[in-house]
Formats: C-alpha cells, sequence, structure tokens
C-alpha cells in the first residue's frame, strides 16, 4: 500500500517542475509531500524551485515586450531571392 | 451562402506576413539566424506548392501551417542528432540508488537567495547565459513554456511529443538551470 506512495528523488522533483506550472495533479502532490518527510534534499530543491520561477516570470515579461521585426533591407533581399527563385 | 475563396499573392508576401513568420518562428525557435532562414524556407515551400493552394484558408494561415511544418522537422532533427550535448546527470540511473541525487548535484543551500531582485540586470544576463548553455531541445521546450508561456498541450501538438515527454524534459532543463544558477550567481 505505502509503496504506491513511495517516490524517488528524480519522479519527486519532476512533480516539483510540473507544479510550478500549476500542472500537477493531486494525488502527484500528496506523494510530493510524503515525499518531503524523508527527504529534505528535494524540499530544498522545491523551495529554490520556487525562486527561480519568479525570476523566469521576469524574463518572460521581457521577452514578450520586445517585438521582432526584419530589417528593410532583409526584407528587399528576401524579396530578390523570392524573385530569382519564381524565375526557376 | 458562398464561403469567400482566399487567393494568393505572392509578390506581397514578404511586407505582409515576413514580420509575423518571423516573430512565429523566433518565439520557438529562440535563434534569430535559423528563424529567418525558417521564413526564406517557408516562403519557398510556399511558392512551390502554390498550385495546391485551395482557397479555403487565409494566405496568413496557409503559411503559417507551412512555417509550423518547418519548425517539427528542426525539433525532430535536434532530437535525434547524435552526440549532441546531452544534460548533464543529476540522479542515479541505475542499480538500488536509481532515481536518488548525485551526491555531487545535490542541491545546496544558497547563501543570498533573498537579497536578489527580479530586476536585476546582472540576473537576467545570467538567467540567459545558463539557459543558452542548455541543448537546443531543452532550451527549445524550456522555453516555449516557460518564457512564451505556451499551454502544455500546444507544445506537444506543435512539436509532436507526449506530455509525458514534455515534463521530463522540463525537469531536466530545470534541474539543470537551478545547478548552473547555483553555481554561478547564488553561491558564487
Amino acid at each position: 500500500m505505502l509503496k504506491k506512495f513511495k517516490l524517488s528523488c528524480d519522479q519527486a522533483t519532476t512533480i516539483c517542475d510540473k507544479n510550478q506550472y500549476g500542472e500537477a495533479s493531486i494525488k502527484e502532490l500528496i506523494t510530493l509531500k510524503i515525499h518531503f518527510i524523508r527527504c529534505k534534499i528535494c524540499a530544498i530543491y522545491t523551495k529554490q524551485n520556487t525562486i527561480l520561477s519568479v525570476f523566469y516570470k521576469g524574463c518572460s515579461k521581457n521577452h514578450k515586450e520586445v517585438k521582432h521585426c526584419l530589417s528593410l533591407d532583409e526584407k528587399e533581399a528576401l524579396k530578390t531571392v523570392l524573385t530569382q527563385h519564381k524565375k526557376l | 451562402m458562398s464561403i469567400q475563396k482566399h487567393t494568393l499573392n505572392t509578390s506581397k508576401w514578404v511586407d505582409n506576413y515576413a514580420d509575423y513568420l518571423y516573430n512565429y518562428s523566433i518565439s520557438r525557435i529562440n535563434n534569430s539566424d535559423l528563424a529567418k532562414d525558417l521564413v526564406q524556407e517557408t516562403f519557398f515551400a510556399g511558392l512551390k506548392s502554390a498550385n495546391n493552394f485551395q482557397g479555403k484558408a487565409t494566405e496568413r494561415t496557409w503559411l503559417v501551417s507551412i512555417l509550423k511544418r518547418k519548425i517539427i522537422d528542426h525539433y525532430r532533427k535536434i532530437n535525434s542528432k547524435k552526440g549532441q550535448a546531452e544534460v548533464r546527470m543529476n540522479f542515479y540511473e541505475a542499480g538500488e540508488n536509481e532515481g536518488s541525487w548525485l551526491e555531487e548535484r545535490v542541491p545546496q543551500n544558497w547563501h543570498n537567495a533573498s537579497e536578489n531582485k527580479t530586476e536585476n540586470a546582472e540576473l537576467k544576463s545570467q538567467l540567459e547565459v545558463c539557459m543558452d548553455r542548455l541543448p537546443e531541445k531543452y532550451a527549445m521546450v524550456f522555453k516555449m513554456k516557460t518564457i512564451q508561456e505556451f499551454e502544455t498541450a500546444e507544445i506537444c501538438k506543435e512539436l509532436d511529443i507526449t506530455s509525458s515527454n514534455l515534463w521530463v524534459i522540463i525537469h531536466r532543463a530545470r534541474v539543470q538551470l537551478r545547478k548552473c544558477m547555483e553555481d554561478n550567481w547564488f553561491n558564487n
């Protein structure tokens, strides 16, 4: 019965990573909590993972604000190769 | 009721869609040169198969569907590349300790975790450095999920992978990133 709830550290941290996106199931979270009772390392991992998630969130906001454009030169070059390509 | 039939106007492609397609590909590929190449290839492929265009979808949707194929092809290529930099092992992979932390990869307490602010530009560049150190496949999936914030189902569909496959990749990427930040930022 208890074996059902036994996780390796590899599995536990996978659930923890999934949970950073709010996508771990209740059952997974329960087995994770049980794992923490006997494994302090994975508990540290989880704490640090949460800090990193905040950092990534900041990164994400930054990235989203950037709009990428091709330069006019690049567009002209692209037009040229496309016209050549059409002729072939 | 007649359904509007769409037509192709190939001479306007670059002006109308180049930026849109470039944004689309760079948010998935994270490499500007490669993203540009894929846009060019998409236009080439579009010209080649213009005769097959049935006018059911808009020109843009049709071009995006070609670009999506190119992105999957790229993902498959990096996924199957032999000898690509693998992510470092963090757990025992066999034996009685299977799935336990390798001693040298065990997370350490961070000395200065509370002093760090997310607005810090240095911190951001360190995060970028760590992400760039990930193998391409891991970086691609991790960034799509975490930085671009795509839904799991969408990434799975776009890259043609299963969700358990996705979580293993995210997990490996995050364990690697944690270690990289620990060594280069927190306990440096």
